[in-house]
């Protein structure tokens, strides 16, 4: 009984969790990234976080923090560094939101 | 692309620094007259920026048993223990300082740089987790880049945010080392450590933490802050420097752990570098034994933090969170923390500036460090010619204007 209602469980939150849309992970790493915007240029997937904005190395992993208790993930020192633009930090999340 | 290239954006901000007249980062101390005052710039500057906390770095006793030292056994070691071999003095010391802890084992390092990047990229490897605050010194930083353990930042003195990162970790297999600081470099707050150990139990993390500006200074003893929160037990292993209250330089790495000793032959930046020599490791063996004979310095540090602190927060300037051997001075930004800081040394005294990147969240600070030998004196003078600059320089109010207010 007991076991059946932990697979229960576990299926309806697997299934939550897919749910979760690249259109808002998108929408928190662009809220996060906008003090940083340079001129009318607008963030997008393939804007480079260190290049095309004025975002420092530190305030980047600051932003990873942010982003990891959002969404109950954490991204390794070693995977940030990995990371160049805006497509490929969403990737990340979505891949570690769905492993969690 | 030249090999510069990439430093352009820091070579711009290191040009802007050096408009202002002097390099900070090359400040030349024409010659050091005490642990307090040296000559710079041909003047008598008042130093409030050494880290100097117990001013042993003049220290009759320590000074002599260098000297009787540098006598009796040469001035280097020319090489590293593993090679080269220990002295009595190295292995003696490192019986001092496991003893002075109450721990079973003693690594002694040539810095404590030294001692932090190679014991904790050692003590995590591959398939390891490595949690470290988002305030970590440098030398902290560069064992990160040095593992293969899977490496994870939590905020800065916030036990939940390591408790949430030991969480998601779940059951995946590998052991969790956490990294904490006693006393933090540049606003001199101290870690919650109570809480953290709390959190580490919980998981079964180690608990890795250096107290580089707390010895001395903290705790009934002066074993820092892993004595004055009582978890001296809890804490696996504590790293530490001589560079500063000690008066010296090398670093160490303390731990009941029966298997410590295999780090002698794992430690790279141990096995690779020379060893301390005997002068250095005489000084420091009597500089411990000084902090342990006069508690009384630790007295005199926090009297004087308290009139520094006190006196600066009491003027309207805007400080690190707590009382703590190294005060830090908010300004508004990089430009005029280095004009205020120039000011300074034009008025005689020395403190640090501190600019992003090396500061956390960005801030620009003069780091000042106090020492148990400054006289009272000396640092309501400093108070005084700070408020000046201060007033000159627009950051503090018009004390005309302040009195309605009255508070910060
Ligand atoms: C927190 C911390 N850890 C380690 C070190 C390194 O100490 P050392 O000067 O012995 O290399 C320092 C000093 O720069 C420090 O501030």
């Amino acid at each position: 009984m007991i076991v059946e209602n932990d697979g229960m469980t576990d299926t309806i939150d697997l299934r939550r969790e897919s749910t979760l849309a690249r259109g808002e992970v998108m929408g928190e790493i662009c809220h996060h990234l906008l003090p940083y915007q340079t001129g009318e240029k607008p963030i997008v997937g393939d804007t480079v976080i260190a290049k095309d904005l004025t975002i420092d190395s530190l305030a980047i992993m600051d932003m990873v923090m942010e982003l990891e208790d959002r969404f109950d993930i954490s991204i390794p020192m070693n995977v940030v560094a990995e990371i160049h633009t805006v497509d490929q930090l969403a990737d990340t999340i979505l891949k570690l939101h769905a492993r969690r | 692309m030249g090999l510069f290239d990439r430093h352009a954006g820091l070579l711009e901000a290191y040009r802007d620094v050096r408009t202002t007249g002097y390099d900070p980062f090359q400040i030349r101390m024409e010659r050091v007259l005490s642990p307090t005052e040296a000559i710079i710039n041909g003047k008598k500057t008042l130093l409030v920026g050494t880290n100097n906390y117990f001013g042993l770095t003049f220290d009759e006793s320590c000074k002599e048993a260098a000297i009787e030292a540098i006598r009796a056994e040469g001035t280097g070691t020319t090489g590293s223990r593993i090679a080269n071999g220990s002295y009595n003095e190295h292995v003696a010391l490192e019986q001092e300082i496991a003893e002075f802890y109450g721990k079973k084992h003693c690594m002694v390092f040539t810095t404590g740089y030294q001692a932090n990047l190679g014991v904790i990229s050692t003590l995590a490897g591959e398939g390891d987790f490595l949690l470290i605050d988002a305030d970590s010194h440098a030398s902290i930083y560069d064992a990160c880049k040095m593992t293969q353990a899977e490496v994870v930042r939590f905020k800065h003195n916030d036990p939940s945010s390591l408790d949430a990162r030991l969480r998601r970790l779940g059951d995946r297999p590998g052991n969790r080392v956490v990294v904490l600081e006693g006393i933090y470099s540049m606003l001199g707050d101290s870690a919650p450590l109570r809480e953290f150990v709390d959190v580490c139990k919980k998981y079964g993390a180690y608990v890795l933490i250096d107290e580089a500006h707390s010895l001395g200074a903290l705790g009934e003893t002066g074993r820092g802050l892993c004595e004055s929160t009582g978890v001296l037990d809890d804490c696996h292993f504590i790293v530490g420097t001589f560079s500063k209250t000690l008066g010296a330089i090398g670093g160490y790495c303390v731990s009941d752990d029966p298997d410590f000793d295999i780090l002698r032959v794992t430690v790279r930046s141990y096995m690779f570098t020379a060893s301390l020599p005997p002068s250095i490791v005489a000084s420091v063996r009597q500089a411990l034994r000084v902090v342990k004979a006069k508690p009384e310095l630790r007295k005199q540090l926090w009297d004087n933090v308290a009139t520094l602190y006190d006196g600066l927060a009491a003027k309207g300037f805007k400080l690190g969170p707590e009382h703590g051997p190294v005060v830090g001075v908010h300004l508004p930004d990089r430009m005029l923390a280095i004009g205020f800081w120039r000011a300074m040394l034009d008025a005689g005294i020395y403190v640090n500036v501190a600019v992003p990147p090396a500061t956390p969240n960005g801030v620009s600070l003069l780091r000042c460090s106090v020492c148990a030998v400054h006289t009272a004196e000396q640092l309501e003078h400093m108070i005084e010619v700070m408020t000046g600059i201060g007033r000159q320089l627009g950051v503090l109010g018009d004390p005309k204007l302040r009195v309605v207010g009255g508070t910060r």
